[in-house]
């Protein structure tokens, strides 16, 4: 034992080491449990090696052991790289060279149940003082779920030191969830009361259990099951906000992919099978630039009947928030990029058949195909890869409902690009221009608005909303090929229920929608036949109003 | 269109008819025509009647139904539903002696140990075959009757059809319908007892889809010729006259839209036993398009149109996809483009094409391109 200093105020891993080399089993366990409440992050993975059999006694001479840990991968020779635990440097020899030593010429270091559970007890513990607080949260629900009673004192005296708010409120979940366990009545019945006003979910099962256990003692049963019925309507309004939630968010992914919809179909009445492949456009578009940002991209450009020809582009090999800004450059190319795809569409193709829409409807199929397929010779036939910024990864738990950061941007940016475009039609001269060329061509024509441009631009702009659509789907879903397939049912189906030619009731449409399909899935709890319904609903629902929620006005026979 | 089936027509269909109920199946017994041959042709009519459809809808009535593909396949999985329970004592299951109750074997492999009892009656034959008419036809008529009697037309009978294709396709994805699922039906082994994997059969399957083709190449030919066809195209050009001469359009519109879901799925029940396959993939808006690529092809507006469509184009991709299996959808959505834009009547209208093309030499294709306009429009819009 000599190796070991014996100072009164010993490092974690001095202690740890004394722990190591101590004999008797009593004195093993009770230097584990001196760790509790030091901050010491090597307490852990050291004690996680030396359950797992990593950490063995090497021989410095014929009377001094020390214990080292072994890492990294075995070489040839089943050798591994030693690490001192005393003050995790690497083992040296007499020259000073690091040593390397092969497990099997060393005993390891003993454990035994009553050790490990010590040591299991130290880590959940030190869990709890952990600097990370959703850690620390995370570790504070483990204990309160094991309704361990043992473990009171230290939560208690947890809750005494620590300031944030929230796990307080996870302190006061799981002492409550113990005290269920306790003897005396009044506490029992106390505990209850507490879950019920923190309107603890996880909480239920132990709950009914208690009131199962507890049939001969009548007041306990009658707190836990009052407790019980609070949270189950905590359950439900809960429930019923998320699904609002999520109801929420489809409508307005459903309002971003369809708005652009809603300009060349109802306005311009052109049926753009290819606004999929827009959408497309504008996610590959996010794809590239992310990749310029971080480690580059590679194109495979078709040349017909050619070997393709690769393109690579190296990135700037940008990080984290640097990396993430990304996206604010992607979002204003995704839209030019798809305006100017949707621009070209409409010179060499819709311009033709503005008065045959059921042929502008097969022409623009036509188009999608070759779009479809170019992605695929281009990028490949696999979903790509598209980061997400840290800013749109997180999520937000308010009264129990997770609210995704992602979904509550997509919101945001529904709304931002309904102001938008209502700004853009009714406050600037385009748009002026556009509603004029809508309304009436001719008349339009004879005041000398020039028509043909007035298309070529309202085209580019809903392309270019299909564009943003994409940039954010990427931020939601898959990026592929036939990322525009999933989406061109959904938005035609919006567009028609919310009455063509209206953007007021492309959005209460979308958000209905979004909100029906939502609610089905929770009632039905099953996602395909709700979406069935939603679709049966629909074509009910235009049995009584055929033009959709809004009817714009006309005087026309045909319309 | 003239009232009356010209003599030269009457010559010429005949020819065609027997060549393929007759001539290509006896070429196969001597030899000439490989086993493989037939059945890619059989393939070809049976797409051949799925075009018919479309065009009885589009080409005739002005009605471009993207669910021609729902009923084509519906039609399929009800035959197909007989095929399976024939399958019976070859069933890779039972052989390995895990399926005594005889189940098709993608139920056994759901777990399923029951027969669900709506797929008994199909252990009958003839009950198949009538459900390959009924079912798509109740469908067709329910469906129809809500779509017509709202008076959705044009782009928006389009779309609804082709939510209505997108949502039977979402239910028979799904395993609890016992439908097979994704996989949906195959490795069938017999029909009406006879072996599938026999060239006779195939021969024999081959010369029933060429008496259907021609059965109803003649049915639709005297339908567009009478007094109804009339109407139905009198719809096509403006159904709101249509209306004021006091014809009900939706009743029209209706009958057939629910005959082209039987010719649709008819086609679709003698695919199923040729391919020996059916899936719910089978069921997207996309078969339909194509479908009525087909159409436009061939050109539309014309019985013959659409067959001719069908085999070409599907000649073709038989060739491109072997050939050049990267560029065949970008050679089809090209060829989709084109035709839209500048062959309005496809190969059946490009003699007449090619004809005024001489006649006026300067600017001939602009003047052209106006007079297609002019006679295909199928939905006007107003010029408000």
């Amino acid at each position: 034992m000599g190796v070991m200093s014996l100072h009164a105020a010993d490092t974690s891993r001095q202690t740890i080491v004394k722990a190591i080399m101590e004999e008797d089993a009593d004195k093993k366990i009770a230097l584990i449990n001196g760790l509790v409440g030091q901050n010491d992050p090597s307490i852990k993975p050291l004690l996680n090696a030396w359950k797992e059999d990593a950490i063995f006694l090497y021989k410095l001479d014929d009377d001094h052991k020390i214990p080292v840990l072994l890492t990294d991968d075995k070489d040839a020779d089943d050798k591994q790289s030693a690490t001192r635990i005393e003050d995790g440097l690497p083992l040296k020899d007499k020259d000073g060279k690091p040593v390397r030593l092969a497990a099997a010429d060393f005993d390891a270091a003993e454990h035994d149940a009553n050790l490990r559970g010590a040591m299991k007890g130290v880590l959940e513990l030190l869990a709890l003082t952990d600097p990370h607080r959703d850690k620390r949260i995370q570790s504070i629900n483990t204990l309160g779920m094991s309704q361990d009673v043992e473990k009171l004192p230290a939560l208690l005296t947890l809750q005494k030191i620590e300031k944030d708010g929230k796990a307080l409120h996870a302190l006061r979940e799981a002492v409550a969830l113990i005290q269920l366990k306790d003897e005396k009545h009044e506490v029992q019945i106390a505990a209850c009361k507490e879950l019920a006003e923190l309107g603890s979910i996880p909480s239920q099962d132990f709950l009914q259990q208690l009131a199962k256990d507890s049939a001969d003692r009548p007041e306990v049963l009658k707190a836990a099951s009052a407790a019980t019925a609070v949270i189950a309507s905590h359950v439900k309004s809960v429930n019923v906000i998320g699904t609002a939630f999520r109801g929420l968010s489809l409508g307005s992914i459903l309002l971003v992919v369809a708005i652009g919809l809603a300009i060349t179909f109802g306005l311009m009445g052109v049926i753009n099978m290819a606004h999929g492949e827009l959408i497309a456009v504008g996610a590959y578009t996010t794809y590239v630039i992310q990749g310029l940002f971080a480690t580059g991209v590679v194109m495979q450009v078709p040349l017909f009947f050619h070997e393709p020809l690769t393109l690579r582009f190296s990135g700037m090999g940008l990080e984290g928030s640097k990396l993430d800004n990304y996206f604010l450059l992607a979002l204003p190319l995704s839209f030019l990029m798809a305006a100017l795809v949707g621009i070209a569409l409409e010179r060499c193709v819709i311009r033709f058949l503005y008065r045959r829409p059921l042929e502008s409807l097969l022409a623009t199929w036509g188009v999608s195909l070759v779009l479809q397929q170019l992605f695929r010779l281009t990028f490949g036939a696999n979903n790509v890869q598209v980061y997400s910024p840290t800013y749109l990864s997180g999520n937000w738990t308010v009264f129990d409902v997770i609210l995704g950061w992602n979904r509550i941007f997509v919101i945001a940016f529904a709304v931002a690009i309904i102001f938008g475009t209502h700004l853009l039609l009714t406050k600037t001269p385009l748009g002026l221009l556009i509603r004029a060329v809508m309304q009436n061509r001719q008349m339009a024509a004879c005041m000398g608005v020039k028509t043909e441009r007035v298309n070529m631009l309202t085209f580019g702009f809903g392309s270019g909303l299909a564009g943003l659509a994409g940039a954010f789907l990427s931020q939601i879903g898959n990026v592929g090929p036939s990322l525009g397939q999933s989406y061109i049912v959904d938005a035609f189906m919006t567009v028609v229920v919310g009455g063509v030619g209206n953007i007021i009731g492309t959005v209460i449409s979308a958000l209905g929608i979004g909100l029906l399909d939502q609610s089905l899935q929770q009632i039905l709890l099953n996602p395909v036949l709700g979406k069935i319904l939603v679709l049966v609903l629909i074509i009910l629902f235009l049995q009584w109003r055929p033009a959709g929620i809004f009817v714009t006005k006309s005087r026309s026979l045909e319309s | 269109m003239k009232r009356n089936i010209s003599k030269t027509e009457l010559t010429l269909a005949t020819v065609l008819a027997l060549i393929l109920v007759v001539g290509l199946p006896l070429l196969n017994v001597a030899g000439v025509v490989s086993n493989f041959t037939i059945n890619l042709w059989g393939k070809y009519l049976c797409y051949g009647l799925l075009a018919i459809s479309v065009d009885l809808l589009w080409g005739y009535t002005g009605l471009l139904s993207l669910g021609q593909a729902l009923f084509f396949s519906l039609g399929g999985y009800m035959l197909g539903m007989n095929l399976m329970l024939m399958i019976g004592e070859d069933g890779q299951y039972f052989k390995s002696g895990n399926n005594p109750s005889l189940l098709p074997d993608f139920m056994v492999f759901l777990g399923h140990t029951r027969l669900p009892s709506f797929w008994k009656p199909f252990y009958s034959f003839p009950f198949a075959a009538a459900l390959v008419l009924l079912l798509p036809g109740l469908l067709a008529l329910i469906f129809g009757y809500l779509a017509f009697r709202a008076r959705i037309k044009g782009v928006y009978f389009s779309i609804l059809t082709q939510a209505l294709t997108y949502g039977a396709a979402l239910m028979f994805f799904r395993n609890d319908m016992t439908m097979g699922g994704n996989n949906g039906f195959t490795d069938f082994k017999r029909v009406l007892g006879f072996n599938l994997r026999d060239p006779a059969t195939q021969r024999g399957l081959y010369i029933a889809t060429a008496l259907f083709l021609v059965a109803v190449y003649a049915f639709c030919r005297w339908l567009t010729t009478t007094k109804f066809g009339l109407v139905q195209r009198a719809i096509r050009d403006s159904e709101t006259r249509v209306l004021f001469s006091g014809y009900a359009a939706a009743n029209y519109k209706l009958f057939v839209f629910v005959i082209a879901a039987f010719i649709g799925s008819i086609g679709g029940a003698l695919y199923v036993p040729q391919v020996g396959i059916i899936n719910p993939s089978e069921m997207t808006a996309e078969k339909s398009l194509e479908a009525v690529v087909w159409c436009a092809v061939g050109g539309r507006g014309t019985i013959i149109g659409p067959i001719l469509g069908a085999i070409s184009v599907n000649a073709l991709k038989s060739w491109a996809t072997r050939e050049f299996p990267d560029y065949w959808l970008i050679i089809l959505g090209v060829m989709f483009i084109l035709i839209v834009l500048f062959m309005p009547k496809g190969i059946v209208g490009l003699p007449a094409q090619v004809r005024t093309l001489f006649r006026t030499k300067k600017g001939g294709i602009k003047k052209m391109n106006g007079m297609g306009e002019a006679e295909v429009t199928t939905a006007s819009i107003p010029s408000s």
